[in-house]
């Protein structure tokens, strides 16, 4: 049984038609998802304040005006990619998004991230995000004489350049929400994952190639993306899987073509 | 409590709404109308077996304004097909250059006059 | 994952793959068949369409038969490997059978091709 939305102690929503200049004072109109994949949203009203992030309005919600309210964060400096929501639509770090660069009409719906199990109200399940990781063989696979002497990777390298543009990725989910793909086809890797196995692919102390080629391609791996550029718009790092599964869609092909698939 | 959806179409529209998923649904709906027109297309030219005076038979009956609207159409979406292709093989196998974006949509632009030129042609 | 299991898993992945490189040679080929037919297209219609005119044209001329037999084939592949995609991810129908009907489909279409070919040809 859903409650009935709460308000905050300063009365039932704002007239539409205040002056310019109140509007900095005007509330913030926040619908929040509660429940899990059944489930409403609860509408709130919170204070503007200063340089207010979304994860801030969250946070308000959660410690003034309802405690049941789950949610996740930790850094809270953009750091750890932990409380990422969808924030008007767009899958967004929420506490590296300022509320005056998403309300329209000061109005703000957040949702959980998306393609994911939700826990309850904001909070999803990763496990799956990682099992694919794991699927699309995203870990290092080291060497027979990896106790030898140091791998000498030179820096400048095209691989080592290549592998260094996607590296930063702190498997935040974004990108894995902001996917069309992902949503049509339950098996498709998605793009982080697939991004990893790039990195990995370009990394000359890895022996894992032959698995990780194998593993990435096909319907579940780098073939089924259609460059949506999704991943790539909303990533909060800037990175580009796009870029990295069309690299792998390159190496796949080169190998099928000389029979090594 | 709103009645609205998780994830409406309000929700999936604002996720959407940039170039790269436009690119992807010009070129995704115009390659299911061309695939759609194709055994239109191929009927209406096997009337060339039954000889010339059938297949000129079937050119004056194609010959009004709604046919032509829709000859126009078809020439436009074959032209932005191509352009979104251009786009994919681009990013695929020569890896994303910045001015792949302006390529593309110069190409597009260069479609809409091919189609418009058709159009002026036709009947000419 | 067993040997077992791994088999028809690891066939699965090769035919997609081969499909995703079917699929971009086609295109390729499509893309230079395409620019051929507009500019053809754009001239025959000038001073209006006519049988006559098309088919003095392509009467008894092998370059023109060829070239739509392989601009048929190209469609054939193209097409049904594109519809495949559509089906599999909007309608969510996957698995051999609609492969089957994808295959069918470009059986079909270069038939109806290929006819429609010749019959301009003869």
């Amino acid at each position: 049984m859903r409650e009935a939305s709460r308000l905050a102690q300063n009365g039932e929503g704002g007239s539409k038609h205040v002056a310019a200049a109140e509007q900095q004072t005007e509330s913030l109109r926040v619908k929040v998802w509660r429940g899990t994949q059944e489930g409403g949203f609860d509408a709130f009203e919170v204070p503007p304040s200063e340089n207010q992030t979304v994860l801030d309005v969250v946070t308000y919600i959660q410690r003034e005006l309802d405690p049941s309210l789950s949610y996740r964060f930790a850094c809270r400096v953009g750091m750890c990619g932990s409380c990422a929501m969808t924030v008007n639509g767009r899958p967004r770090w929420t506490c590296r998004t300022h509320v005056s660069k998403v309300t329209d009409g000061r109005e703000i719906t957040i949702e959980p991230l998306r393609n994911l199990p939700i826990i309850k109200d904001l909070a999803v399940d990763m496990a799956a995000f990682f099992d694919k990781w794991e699927r699309a063989k995203g870990s290092f696979t080291p060497s027979a004489d990896a106790a030898a002497d140091f791998a000498v990777v030179e820096p400048t390298s095209p691989k080592r350049r290549a592998a260094d543009e996607a590296i930063e990725c702190i498997g935040c989910a974004v990108c894995y929400s902001a996917c069309d793909v992902v949503a049509w086809n339950p098996d498709y890797l998605g793009p982080a994952a697939l991004n990893r196995a790039w990195t990995l692919v370009n990394d000359v102390r890895d022996e894992g190639q032959a698995e990780r080629l194998a593993a990435v391609s096909g319907d579940a791996g780098c073939h089924a993306c259609h460059s949506h550029q999704s991943c790539k718009t909303y990533c909060p790092k800037a990175l580009n899987p796009t870029g990295a599964i069309a690299g792998l869609k390159r190496l796949v092909a080169m190998a099928t073509l000389r029979g090594e698939l | 409590m709103t009645s609205a959806a998780l994830f409406d179409r309000r929700s999936t529209l604002r996720r959407r709404a940039h170039r790269g998923f436009w690119a992807f649904a010009i070129h995704r709906i115009s390659g299911l109308a061309l695939a759609l027109f194709l055994p239109v297309h191929f009927w209406a030219l096997g009337h060339a077996i039954e000889g010339e005076a059938r297949l000129e038979t079937f050119l004056r009956w194609t010959d009004n304004p709604l046919t032509k609207a829709a000859e126009f159409g078809l020439v436009f979406l074959l032209a932005a097909h191509l352009a979104g292709g251009v786009r994919l093989l681009l990013l695929e196998f020569v890896g994303w250059r910045d001015w792949h974006q302006r390529a593309v949509a110069a190409t597009l632009g260069f479609a809409a006059l091919v189609g418009l030129f058709f159009l002026l042609n036709v009947g000419a | 994952m067993s040997a077992v299991a791994a088999a028809p898993a690891r066939a699965r992945t090769r035919l997609e793959v081969r499909l995703w490189l079917a699929q971009r040679l086609s295109a390729v080929v499509l893309a230079a068949c395409i620019v051929i037919h507009i500019a053809t297209i754009v001239y025959a219609v000038r001073g209006g369409l006519s049988a006559g005119e098309i088919l003095a044209r392509t009467r008894g001329n092998a370059a023109w038969l060829g070239f739509y037999a392989v601009f048929t084939a190209a469609v054939a592949i193209h097409a049904s490997i594109g519809l495949r995609t559509i089906v599999a991810e909007t309608l969510r129908w996957r698995g051999r059978r609609f492969d089957v009907l994808a295959l069918v489909f470009a059986v079909l279409v270069f038939a109806a091709g290929l006819r429609a070919a010749i019959g301009l040809y003869r």
